[in-house]
């Protein structure tokens, strides 16, 4: 099993949601983050005085799928994600050890 | 008339006459009313007219408070929101208590020119009645107008000072500004004290209200030091921005309405066709004074930051409020704009200057009231001949020296006994929950 946890811009959240929907994932969990990378932050002026926003805010989406469904999973996030732009985020892949499924009790791949 | 118009009117008319015969009560009660409405004097429908002026416009002062608790709820950061609220619901009350305790008759009763009038509780006295001269008005009216002047004035220090200043220091300091340094100040003008005899002018109390709560919070920000933060060692300047700037705007389009009940109701009668007219006037000189400084503060900050900032605009709209406050009935509508214009240049070009002194003026109420506030009272000669640079001088300094003087010296002997700032902690940690223990958003409710 695997963990695919990406980082992406807030408003293509609902792309992406709907490109994991088509691909047969049946749920995700996704978090308000803020952070920089290559991107780093902007300026912005409040009342005549500069200053750096230098975290930017983003959505993290996690899900846990099958090991072999993860490259499906990654590509199918990149396509609805993707600008071109600066920032728009990345994708990691993590070995999950258990799973389990608190109302029935199932466990690892079928609790998926 | 039209034929058709004569018969219908002659046909009601005939109607109302045969119920009135054949209810004669009716008839009587018809009748008496009539006679009633015959016998109110003019003197009597001008005191009724005056009162009615001081009631609406005091309640629309009166919902100013709502106004600053909006604006500075919106212009701190979430973790002080609760408590910005606490203390101006705490302050408008504390005003309108000490106002009766000594404030009215402080500022009111037997000032006869000199500096003070006497230590007594105000009471209602409407014994005087309607005046032939139909200047009368319920006593009770204008003490409910003149309180809420009051409480504006404490409002304006509340905002400078967020984020850092304990809650019961600063309502204490309250008790002093209403009940003592703000009468007293108001009587040397309003009270028919030395000012007045003299020939200063302050129609609605750019002086007496704004630019006394702005030297009040001027002294405070300086004793009680900036936001942990604020400033960085070698120069920087580290912006704070507010929580919602929907709320601040609400709060400015409250001040901006309670502001016609403001300059309008300091008219203080209602009674003849002048009046109607002079109070007409200056709530369009009061408007558009306003609308002069929203357009200048957004030009302004267009031009030098290469984007409008929304706050700069709310505070040129009260800043061109407040200029336009000492003289909205003069000016001819292009004056009231230029005016008001300027008032928000001023807060413009002065919010950074505070911050270059390291004055930490959270809202920006000192560039608002008092730099406005001053502006706006020189400027009275230049369209009222009656008055003179020299004199408006005189009540600008000597108000402002007393108030920044007796705000220091209160300001430093609370900070020495009973302290007014709180600990690092709490002010990292937020007032919300170190001074009154409740967060105005409370994000994590587990249930």
């Amino acid at each position: 099993m695997k963990l695919v946890m990406a980082i992406i811009k807030p408003f293509k959240l609902d792309e992406v949601r709907e490109a994991l929907t088509a691909i047969g994932v049946q749920g995700l969990t996704v978090t308000e983050v803020k952070g920089y990378g290559r991107q780093k932050g902007q300026t912005e002026i409040y009342r005549g005085a500069e200053y750096a926003v230098n975290f930017l805010p983003k959505l993290k989406i996690e899900i846990v799928v099958a090991a072999g469904q993860a490259d499906a999973v990654v590509s199918a996030i990149s396509g609805a994600a993707k600008t071109g732009q600066i920032g728009d985020g990345k994708i990691f892949v993590i070995s999950v050890e258990q799973v389990l499924r608190i109302r029935t009790g199932e466990t690892d791949a079928e609790a998926i | 008339m039209t034929e058709l118009g004569r018969y219908t009117r002659l046909a009601g008319m005939a109607g109302l006459a045969i119920l009135a015969m054949t209810v004669p009560s009716m008839a009587q009660e018809v009748e008496e009313i009539a006679e009633e409405a015959f016998e109110l004097s003019a003197p009597e429908t001008a005191y009724i007219f005056n009162t009615l002026l001081f009631l609406m416009t005091g309640f629309l002062v009166m919902w100013m408070a709502a106004g600053f608790t909006m604006l500075e709820a919106g212009l701190v950061r979430s973790k002080n929101v609760a408590m910005q609220c606490t203390k101006n619901i705490g302050l408008y009350s504390i005003a309108g208590i000490l106002y009766y305790l000594v404030g009215y008759n402080l500022m009111y009763d037997g000032v006869d020119g000199g500096y003070f009038g006497s230590l007594s509780l105000w009471g209602v006295d409407d014994s005087a009645g309607a005046s032939a001269d139909g200047t009368g008005y319920a006593s009770a009216s204008d003490w409910y107008f003149q309180m809420v002047f009051v409480a504006t004035a404490a409002s304006i220090v509340s905002g400078t000072l967020a984020e850092r200043i304990r809650l019961w220091p600063f309502l204490l300091f309250t008790v002093f500004l209403t009940g003592f340094i703000y009468p007293i100040q108001g009587a040397w003008q309003w009270g028919g004290g030395w000012l007045s005899e003299m020939g200063f002018s302050d129609f609605a109390g750019s002086t007496i209200v704004h630019s006394t709560g702005g030297w009040a919070a001027l002294m405070g920000a300086i004793i009680l030091g900036p936001r942990l933060g604020k400033y960085v060692k070698g120069g920087g300047i580290n912006p704070m921005p507010g929580s919602s700037m929907p709320l601040a705007t609400l709060g400015t389009f409250i001040l901006w309405l309670g502001w016609f009940g403001f300059n309008g109701g300091s008219q203080l009668a209602l009674g003849t066709v002048a009046d109607a007219n002079a109070v007409a006037t200056i709530f369009i000189n009061t408007n558009i004074a306003a609308a002069g400084g929203v357009v200048a503060a957004m030009a302004l900050t267009q031009l030098l930051y290469k984007k409008v900032d929304i706050t700069m605009a709310l505070n040129g709209a009260l800043a061109g409020l407040v200029s336009i406050t000492a003289e909205p009935l003069a000016p001819t509508l292009g004056w009231a704009l230029g005016i008001g214009a300027i008032g928000g240049i001023i807060v413009v070009l002065t919010v950074p200057l505070l911050d270059k002194l390291h004055i930490d003026d959270v809202v920006g109420a000192i560039p608002v009231h008092l730099f406005a506030g001053i502006w706006g009272t020189m400027a009275v000669p230049l369209t009222n001949a009656d008055t003179s640079f020299a004199v408006q001088a005189t009540g600008v300094v000597s108000i402002g020296l007393f108030v920044a003087l007796t705000s220091l010296i209160l300001w430093l002997a609370l900070r020495v006994t009973i302290g007014i700032r709180s600990t690092e902690e709490e002010e990292m940690m937020g007032m919300d929950k170190a001074e009154i223990g409740i967060e105005a958003y409370p994000e994590f409710v587990t249930n």
